[in-house]
Order: C-alpha cells, then sequence, then structure tokens
C-alpha cells in the first residue's frame, strides 16, 4: 500500500513535469480522492454525500476513500451507511477514538496528514461547512499545498470554478502545486444523481491506525460544549424551500408568522445579517456570504432588501420570491416574482390561503 | 503580552464590483478600497483585550502593496501601537495565496512572539477563509476560528473562545499562544477619531519584503478567467397573493 501510495506520488510528479496534455492523461489516469465526511445520527451527512457527487466530476473512475471520525455506535452505523452509500466508494475509513468526537481543528488535521502520507491520494475534498472551514486549511498547511476554497464547478481534474467577491465573480483556477489537490466543495453546486444510491456495492471499512496520535504529545485545545438551536423544521443548508426575514419583520414576535408559513410549506426559516443583529433570530439562520449558502428550489424573502452579502447567499436558488413594500429594492433585481407590499397583509393571506401540509 | 493583528487592503464591502472586459481579473482600479471588515473587527477585538490588561502591545501587520500602507495607518488610528508592511505587489494572473501569507506571518510571530494572533475569519475580495488555519497549523499553535466571544485567562494563558458554527454556539478552550478568527459578531469597530488619526501619522510603520524574511512567494493556483456570474433573467410584479401563488403551482410548479 504505502509503495504504490510512493509509485503513484512520484508518477504524479513526473506528471506534471510534462507538458499539457500528457500529464492531464497521467492524472486521469490516477485520481484517488479522499472525502472527509461528517456524520450524524448514523448517517452520512447529505452534505457529505454531494462530495461524492464533486468526486465523480473529477474523474469518472475516482477510487474514493470516506474518512469518518468518532466513536461509538453512531460511528459505526455511519461507516456502514458510508460504505453502501456510492458505487465509487473504494473504502471507509474510520478513526474510531474520543479525540475525534467533537470537532476540533488540532487532532483532525493530524488525522487528515497521517491518512493522507500513507494513501497518497490526488485528491481530497470536504464540504464548506463550518467543520470543513475549520479543518482543511489547516491540514493543507501541514501538508504545505493550498487548497481551493467553496468549489462551485470542476471542468477538469485540477480546473475549478469559484466565486470571489461575493459571488460577484466567477473564477476559474487550476491548481498547479503537489498532490494532494484539496478543496472544500459548496454542497448546494453538487447533487448525486439517485440511480447511483441504489446499486448494491459495499465498500470495505478499515481501521486507521491512530500510532501517530501518541506523538503529538500535548493537546492544545479542547472541546467545553455546543448550545443548539432546537428546530424540527428541515436544515437550512438542505431544504428545498427557504423562507426567509428580514430588518422589514420588525420583532422576533413577528418572526413566528414566518415559521407558522414555514410549518405550512415544510420549509426552513432563514433571516439577513440586519434580521440577526437585531437579535430577532439566532445567528445560525443567516444567509449570505458569512452566513450559510443556500440554493432551494424556493426562496421566499419578506422584507429584505437584498445587500450583496446577502445575495451571495441565496441567488442560485431556483425560483426567488420578494415581498418588500420598496419598490426599488435591489432584491426585486434578482426576484423571479415579487410583490411590492406590506408584507405582514401578504403573510396573513398566504397563511389563509396555503392548504396544511398532511 | 503582545498581539499581533493580521490586516488587509481590500475592495470596499459597498462596492459593486465588475470584472474587467479581458476577464482576466475584477476591476480594482480607481475602486474604493477599505480595510477588510473582518479584520477590523479583529483589531477592535485586540484592542478592547488591550485596554482590559490582557494585552500590553497591539502590532498589526500587512502583506501587500505600498497602498496597503493605508490600511495599517487606519489600524493605528484605530489605537494599534505600532505595525509591519511587508511590501509585495501582487500579479493578478498568480494571486498572493493564503499559505504564502500565513508563512509571512508565521515568520513575522517568530520575531515578535506574540501571545495571541488575531485575524479575520475571511478576506471578502477572495472569499478563502484559509490564513488563520494555515497559519495556526504552521506554529502548531491551536485555533479559534469564526469566533463570536474571546475571553483571555491571563493567569492560567489560556483562551476561551465562543465559535458560531453550523447549527449553533461551540465553546472551546486553547492554551496560547493561539490564533482567533473574528466572525462579524464578535464586537461592533470603533471610529477613528480625528486626534487619533493625527497621532497614527507619528507612529512607527516598519517596512520589510518577503525575502527578508525568507519566505518564498510562489503561487500554486493559476487564475485562467474570471467571469461574471450568469444573470437571471428578468422577474415580474405580482398584483396580488392569489396572482403568486397561481404562479408558483402553475408556472414555477414548486408548490
Amino acid at each position: 500500500m504505502a509503495m504504490a501510495a510512493a509509485l503513484m506520488a512520484g508518477a504524479l510528479r513526473r506528471g506534471r513535469a510534462g507538458v499539457g496534455g500528457a500529464s492531464e492523461m497521467a492524472l486521469r489516469r490516477l485520481v484517488s480522492t479522499l472525502i472527509i465526511a461528517e456524520h450524524e445520527g448514523g448517517l452520512v451527512k447529505p452534505s457529505s454525500l454531494s462530495a461524492l457527487a464533486a468526486a465523480e466530476a473529477i474523474a469518472k473512475e475516482n477510487k474514493v476513500s470516506l474518512l469518518l471520525g468518532g466513536s461509538g455506535p453512531t460511528l459505526h452505523k455511519a461507516a456502514q451507511h458510508a460504505a453502501s452509500s456510492h458505487p465509487l466508494v473504494n473504502e471507509v475509513l474510520v478513526a474510531d477514538s474520543d479525540v475525534f468526537a467533537h470537532p476540533l481543528a488540532e487532532p483532525w488535521a493530524e488525522l487528515l496528514r497521517s491518512v493522507q502520507q500513507k494513501g497518497g491520494y490526488s485528491h481530497v475534498i470536504a464540504s464548506s461547512t463550518s467543520f470543513g472551514k475549520n479543518l482543511l486549511p489547516r491540514a493543507a498547511a501541514l501538508l504545505d499545498v493550498s487548497p481551493v476554497t467553496d468549489v462551485t464547478a470542476i471542468s477538469e481534474p485540477r480546473v475549478f470554478v469559484r466565486p470571489i467577491y461575493a459571488g460577484n465573480a466567477l473564477c476559474t483556477v487550476r491548481y498547479t502545486g503537489e498532490s494532494p489537490c484539496m478543496m472544500s466543495i459548496r454542497s448546494t453546486s453538487f447533487s448525486l444523481a439517485t440511480e447511483s444510491m441504489s446499486e448494491t456495492k459495499v465498500a470495505p471499512i478499515t481501521q486507521v491506525d491512530l500510532s501517530f496520535l501518541s506523538e503529538a504529545s500535548s493537546r492544545k485545545s479542547s472541546w467545553v460544549n455546543l448550545t443548539s438551536q432546537d428546530t424540527e423544521r428541515p436544515d437550512l443548508a438542505n431544504a428545498r424551500v427557504v423562507v426567509t426575514g428580514g430588518r422589514g419583520l420588525k420583532s422576533a414576535e413577528n418572526f413566528k408568522l414566518l415559521e407558522q408559513l414555514a410549518e405550512k410549506l415544510g420549509a426552513a426559516v432563514g433571516a439577513t445579517r440586519a434580521a440577526v443583529d437585531a437579535g430577532y433570530v439566532p445567528n445560525e439562520l443567516q444567509v449570505g456570504q458569512t452566513g450559510k449558502i443556500v440554493a432551494p428550489e424556493l426562496y421566499i424573502a419578506f422584507g429584505v432588501s437584498g445587500a450583496i452579502q446577502h445575495l451571495a447567499g441565496m441567488r442560485d436558488s431556483k425560483y426567488i420570491v420578494a415581498v418588500n413594500k420598496d419598490a426599488d429594492a435591489p432584491i426585486f433585481q434578482v426576484a423571479d416574482y415579487g410583490i411590492v407590499g406590506d408584507l405582514f397583509q401578504v403573510l396573513e393571506e398566504l397563511l389563509e390561503k396555503i392548504p396544511d401540509k398532511k | 503580552m503582545k498581539i499581533l493583528v493580521a490586516v488587509k487592503r481590500v475592495v470596499d464591502y459597498a462596492v459593486k464590483v465588475r470584472v474587467r472586459p479581458d476577464r482576466t481579473a475584477v476591476d480594482t482600479a480607481s475602486v474604493k478600497m477599505s480595510m477588510n471588515p473582518f479584520c477590523e473587527i479583529a483589531v477592535e477585538e485586540a484592542l478592547r483585550l488591550r485596554e482590559a490588561g490582557a494585552a500590553s502591545e497591539v502590532v498589526a501587520a500587512t502583506v501587500g502593496p505600498a497602498q496597503a500602507a493605508d490600511t495599517l495607518r487606519t489600524a493605528l488610528a484605530m489605537g494599534a501601537d505600532r505595525a509591519v508592511h511587508v511590501l509585495h505587489d501582487p500579479d493578478p494572473a498568480r494571486p498572493l495565496l493564503p499559505l504564502a501569507v500565513a508563512k509571512i506571518l508565521r515568520a513575522l510571530a517568530l520575531q515578535e512572539s506574540p501571545g495571541l494572533l488575531i485575524l479575520g475569519k475571511q478576506a471578502i475580495d477572495d472569499d478563502c477563509n484559509q490564513t488563520g488555519q494555515m497559519l495556526a497549523a504552521l506554529l502548531n499553535w491551536p485555533q479559534g476560528t469564526f469566533a463570536s466571544k474571546v475571553i483571555i485567562d491571563k493567569d492560567k494563558q489560556k483562551a476561551t473562545v465562543e465559535r458560531e458554527v453550523d447549527g449553533g454556539t461551540e465553546t472551546i478552550c486553547l492554551d496560547l499562544p493561539a490564533v482567533i478568527t473574528t466572525d462579524l459578531r464578535l464586537n461592533q469597530p470603533r471610529y477613528a477619531t480625528l486626534p487619533n488619526i493625527m497621532k497614527a501619522k507619528s507612529k512607527v510603520i516598519k517596512k520589510v519584503t518577503p525575502a527578508d524574511l525568507n519566505v518564498d512567494v510562489r503561487s500554486d493556483m493559476e487564475v485562467l478567467r474570471v467571469d461574471e456570474p450568469p444573470k437571471r433573467k428578468a422577474g415580474v410584479i405580482l398584483s396580488s397573493v392569489d396572482e403568486l401563488l397561481d404562479k408558483l403551482k402553475n408556472e414555477a410548479r414548486v408548490l
């Protein structure tokens, strides 16, 4: 295994020394991808499954290893889910230790470095979640390579598109450095074809050798707690419908109306930075450049002006509806359907006219 | 304890950027430039920690062209004690990557030996969200990214950091020295007053180059093209809720 990895790393290096097409071809043949998979309640998270679609976009015949960490029965249930999640999955690597029970970047980055050095992957993918963004750059620096953030499209194994300037420009870059080519992907830009999921192929599950952990003698960080907002509604980043409120909602009390509408639509509730800063809702509901990036089928914005930082988080939604009393609000420039008027009247009418979800 | 704060000069957040006609980059000539908003929050946090007695000195640093000195002056006018300017003129086709910036900042950190490094969580131009994490890795220091609250315990040499993560707020505890990156809700940056702007003019900005620091700024990323995002087709303004429901059901078919 180690020798194969060394041979491959050598081949990649030689491939780069060659010119143009030849090196691309050498690369295509030798693609193998490590995906850092997040899991919850015994299942691989949807954002990590999107990384499989990205791996498929890198190469049709991509040998994919999924890395899962944590401890306890949910880890092993998630590993089984990972093993049968996609025909591309070649192997599931499990790092079973209390050290990985919490998402601390320091031990996780060491894990990633160790797994990469053994496996010699050509690509490493994480999703652009708070976990992925915290971990991937740290691991990349340990491996002395530059990662690509928030990839939204892959045209060649080393050519990527990513949004810059809050999504106001799309930058196409070619990674020209050493292996591995590391990236975080915007999960809303990649979706798995459902038919590929139904194939019954179960990849082997391997325990990761954790002997590197003893070398890292001192733990410089510790996890204290997580305060989370209990909600029964779908996850904001993956919801099919999102209803969002801005400063125009005027109070936390009025956000309850949005929640009622969300209930009827089976939607997630989002908010603008203004609404979060005003204390109407907790900050994990924030949609935008500095919050969550969403791309639902339907996005309904109430009292949202449409600042560029907000648009960066929702401009890829399939249908955008805006309700605002200001006809000049920039949100109307991206909305498919707009209503200029009092949002409370519109909200009330919608609540009346939309039937309850069974 | 000394705090080192990294700041970046970027296109002002309120500017609507345009892609250059040759599609090589975003047009930054004759556009208003400012300090990256997350960096302002980093400077503010460092100043508050100094005012609370947790730190004795705040040093601001930047990597960038000659004009980036303005950004350092802003940090000095806010209250930073002195500044270091690492001069680098970037080539648009081979931009300076976070890894190179992290290596430069590591070199500065080894010279200055701060007890805390504070950076913004991301620059609003390249939107990378990498430099702080990379710097922490290179120094083998712990990291507290996306911080919305920072408490320093000087005696125990520990920092307690509340972080904004998906699904809530996470609290972690870090041994100092550490790297912290700021989220928007960490604080409200102060305005520089006129007397402080005047005072900042006499504060020292030390100039060095990446070569002085023995850092190779090679770039492993080639920008092939910069495009405008696809335009959304013009929408319609509707006059009633009934019309909206009809459109959503029968035209968009999303209800």
